[in-house]
């Protein structure tokens, strides 16, 4: 069986983000990209199942320009076995990039898709689910436990009441939640191999995507700061200043 | 416990992407090819990528670059602000200052030709051109100990354990074993006060007719600034106030591109007042009139600090060991009297890289001193460079900035840097303070929120990162000196001479201890240099930890 896993080249978690000044977008120039650590555990979760013998091939995918190359290096020191770089510079948007790798799902005959719930970066949590319905296919999102059984896996999903468990047929769509695993350290000699391993460069005409312009960012700011706490002493004093701030 | 390590073999493997690693690293591709031979070249970076760990001013002048890649520019080198004014000021106290007569700037303190760069980014280059060429480098991998075999040979180094939890023991699933790399020859290139560079100093007994080295501490910020007040390429240096001839340093403000400012304090570490804080003394530099114009309105992006060497040309360990060879700050070749590092570092990459290159062409099997490099050191602009800054260093100890400077001045403006008199400065820096009892105390002003920050919001900004769940990498030989001796003798500086916050002495009375935050640490080394005592030692921990810089 044959997983393919999409990986997000996204700003590194570490980094403190800043806008730019005019509002365009947030910098990213000479910052620390990584893997989004959402699809590390995707990544995790599908070398699991292969270590479990669920699986027989791992196919990691990317949607990006040329630096994208650097996260399909670390996902195929994670175990894929090959991957695919679909490459395009410039902004690439969300229906763009969920119908690309829609089509190239379709095209390997994979049976499971696995990313994480959402980048790190824009938290915008749609792309497994696009997938999923421009395939038709089943999903499984925010998950924190998979198994798969033979045409089946079993989800457990962590949802705001809790946990959800669904079975799903195979193929189906699945999205890391944070809990599903610990990723593991990438070692240097899997590193060093991912290296010379090759990656298969395709672009959007020859999986027939047309890149479409349907979100359009007007502006980017930061969050207001946070004004100072104020240290109460007494109950009776908290209760005063909440209902003094009308909210209570 | 016996541990299964992988192993790779290479011709040359390489410690720290900074100038010198990368400019090393390139040259031997460059003459590998030039000769149609191959070399293997491998170089690891405990940052989590290229430039993550470097910050500097900085003020770069080009001449090695230009030696490595004659086409840097149309390369895309990140080179794109040259310096078009140099100020120099005599700050006299916090409201008033004197702007030097551009007649008495010192020859080596003028910019014409240079460039204000981010030398995070242009390492960022560098490791492109280095990877084009075949370079391996691997960043986010810590060399955590040299190897050596029974002959006293240097064989390489083993890259630093992952998942070790902090008590020492392996963790269950997570424990990954590090890498030995092995190699004909092996170059350090850690930057200053390498911990391996320190081991390896010791062992071989490099710095035995060497003066001791002499350090100083950088802290860097990057503000964004209002565009009215913006000068792309004016350089501002200073000297005197808030600093002063017992605690002596120097001060930069270089207006770089994107509206940016470079804003520095560097702090000699011979200071001799153990109530001074580096950093309290940055951050009300900034308050000064001569800064503030510029910084006031503006946002802080960044924050960071380093040791850097700056014994220059006295302090010069032995550069070979068999089997390999210190270049850059590891080594200690920074030219102070210009305040630049950057391209001496490259140069004695390149040059160390040559007398590999040539070693192994002539089929050396390696393990031996490469003693074309000290040969070939002597013989180029680098060591007449270094020769004649060589006393610059010692006239600002022995007689503070002003007659020391003033007497600099002459040695660089009339005896063109050949004054046929050499001074040395014998004290290490960890045996200059005085007593705390004996030293001044000092009120520094409450941080503004507006121009001046506390320490733990500007490591925040520093994105500094540790895994949790390891072993502390600032190792005590005596756990007790710290309580015992520093603080009733020096009030443990170590929780002023961090510029991270690593250091706290906590608790009351017999209570009272010394806690180490290792998770804050940004890898500046002034612990290790500092300590009166020599009880810290720094160590690498677990490979990508540290700062995060971005365009430092």
């Amino acid at each position: 069986m044959k997983a393919l896993v999409s990986v997000k080249r996204a700003v590194d978690y570490n980094v403190r983000i800043q806008v730019k000044p005019d509002g365009s977008g947030v910098v990213t120039e000479g910052v620390k990209h990584s893997m989004n650590p959402f699809d590390e555990i995707a990544m995790e979760e599908a070398v699991r199942l292969r270590e479990k013998g669920k699986l027989t091939e791992i196919v990691a995918i990317t949607v990006g320009g040329a630096k994208n190359e650097e996260t399909l290096r670390s996902a195929l020191a994670f175990g894929a076995d090959r991957a695919i770089h679909i490459k395009e510079e410039g902004e690439i948007q969300p229906l763009t990039a969920a119908k690309a790798l829609a089509a190239a799902f379709k095209k390997e005959g994979a049976q499971l898709f696995i990313c994480g719930k959402q980048a790190i970066d824009d938290d915008a949590n749609q792309t497994g689910q696009m997938v999923a319905s421009l395939l038709d296919l089943p999903q499984a999102t925010f998950a924190s436990k998979v198994e798969v059984d033979g045409n089946k896996a079993v989800v457990t999903r962590e949802v705001d009441a809790g946990l959800e468990t669904l079975e799903v047929d195979l193929p189906a769509v699945i999205t890391a939640d944070l809990r599903l695993n610990e990723p593991r350290y990438l070692k240097l000699p899997d590193i060093m191999k991912a290296k010379k391993k090759p990656i298969d460069v395709q672009g959007f005409s020859a999986l027939g995507v047309t890149p479409g312009a349907g979100l359009k960012t007007t502006k980017t700011s930061a969050p207001p700061k946070r004004s100072k706490g104020v240290v109460v002493k007494t109950v009776d004093e908290l209760v005063a200043a909440l209902k003094g701030k009308g909210l209570i | 416990m016996q541990i299964e390590r992988d192993v790779m073999e290479y011709d040359v493997v390489i410690v720290g992407a900074g100038p010198a690693g990368l400019s090393a690293a390139c040259r031997l591709k460059q003459r590998a090819a030039e000769v149609g031979k191959e070399i293997s070249v491998c170089l690891v970076e405990k940052g989590s990528e290229i430039g993550a760990h470097i910050l500097s001013g900085a003020v770069f002048e080009p001449r090695a670059l230009t030696e490595l890649f004659p086409d840097w520019k149309d390369k895309g080198a990140p080179l794109n602000v040259p310096v078009v004014g140099d100020d120099v000021y005599f700050f006299l106290s916090e409201s008033s200052a004197f702007k030097m007569p551009n007649l008495f700037v010192p020859a080596t303190m003028h910019n014409e030709g240079n460039y204000i760069v981010s030398l995070g980014n242009l390492c960022r280059w560098l490791g492109q051109q280095a990877e084009a060429l075949g370079v391996e480098i691997y960043p986010g991998f810590a060399a955590q100990e040299v190897l050596i075999d029974d002959q006293n040979i240097v064989r390489g180094i083993q890259v630093g354990d992952m998942g070790i939890s902090h008590d020492g023991t392996p963790r269950e699933g997570d424990f990954t074993p590090g890498m030995e790399l092995r190699a004909k020859y092996t170059l350090f290139a850690e930057g200053c006060r390498g911990h391996l560079g320190k081991r390896l100093i010791d062992r071989y007994n490099l710095a035995a007719e060497a003066d001791p080295q002499h350090y100083a501490i950088g802290l860097k910020e990057i503000w964004t600034i209002d565009p009215a007040k913006h000068r792309p390429g004016l350089v501002v240096h200073g000297a005197g106030w808030p600093l002063d001839n017992a605690n002596p340093g120097g001060s930069f403000l270089y207006h770089f591109e994107n509206n940016q400012v470079l804003v520095g304090l560097i702090v000699d570490l011979s200071y001799s007042n153990p109530h001074l804080s580096p950093f309290d003394e940055f951050q009300r530099f900034k308050h000064h009139p001569v800064i503030k114009q510029y910084l006031e309105g503006g946002t802080r992006v960044s924050y960071g600090a380093r040791a850097i060497c700056k014994g220059g040309f006295n302090s010069l360990p032995k550069m070979i060991f068999p089997g390999g060879a210190l270049i850059g700050c590891d080594l200690g070749t920074m030219n102070f009297a210009k305040i630049k590092g950057s391209h001496t570092a490259m140069k004695s990459g390149m040059i160390a890289a040559e007398a590999a290159a040539e070693a192994l062409f002539a089929g050396s099997e390696g393990g031996t001193a490469l003693e074309a490099f000290p040969t070939k050191f002597k013989e180029s602009w680098l060591w007449q460079e270094l020769y004649e800054s060589r006393n610059f260093g010692v006239w600002l100890h022995k007689f503070g900035a002003i007659i020391g400077g003033g007497i600099n001045y002459i040695e660089q403006n009339w005896f063109n840097g050949k004054a046929p008199w050499t001074v040395h400065d014998l004290k290490p820096d960890h045996l200059t303070l005085k007593k705390a009892s004996e030293a001044p105390k000092i009120a520094y002003p409450k941080p503004d929120g507006k121009l001046s920050f506390d320490k733990l919001s500007s490591v925040f900004i520093s994105s500094t990162n540790h895994a949790e769940d390891q072993p502390v990498h600032l190792k005590l030989t005596d756990p007790s000196i710290p309580i015992a001796k520093n603080l009733p003798l020096y009030d443990e500086p170590a929780q002023r001479y961090c510029p991270a916050g690593v250091y706290e002495v906590v608790g009351e009375g017999a209570d009272k201890r010394f806690q180490i935050n290792a998770q804050n640490c940004v890898h500046c080394k002034t612990c290790d240099i500092k300590d009166p005592a020599q009880n810290i030692t720094w160590v690498a921990p677990e490979g990508s930890g540290g700062p995060n810089y971005a365009n430092m």
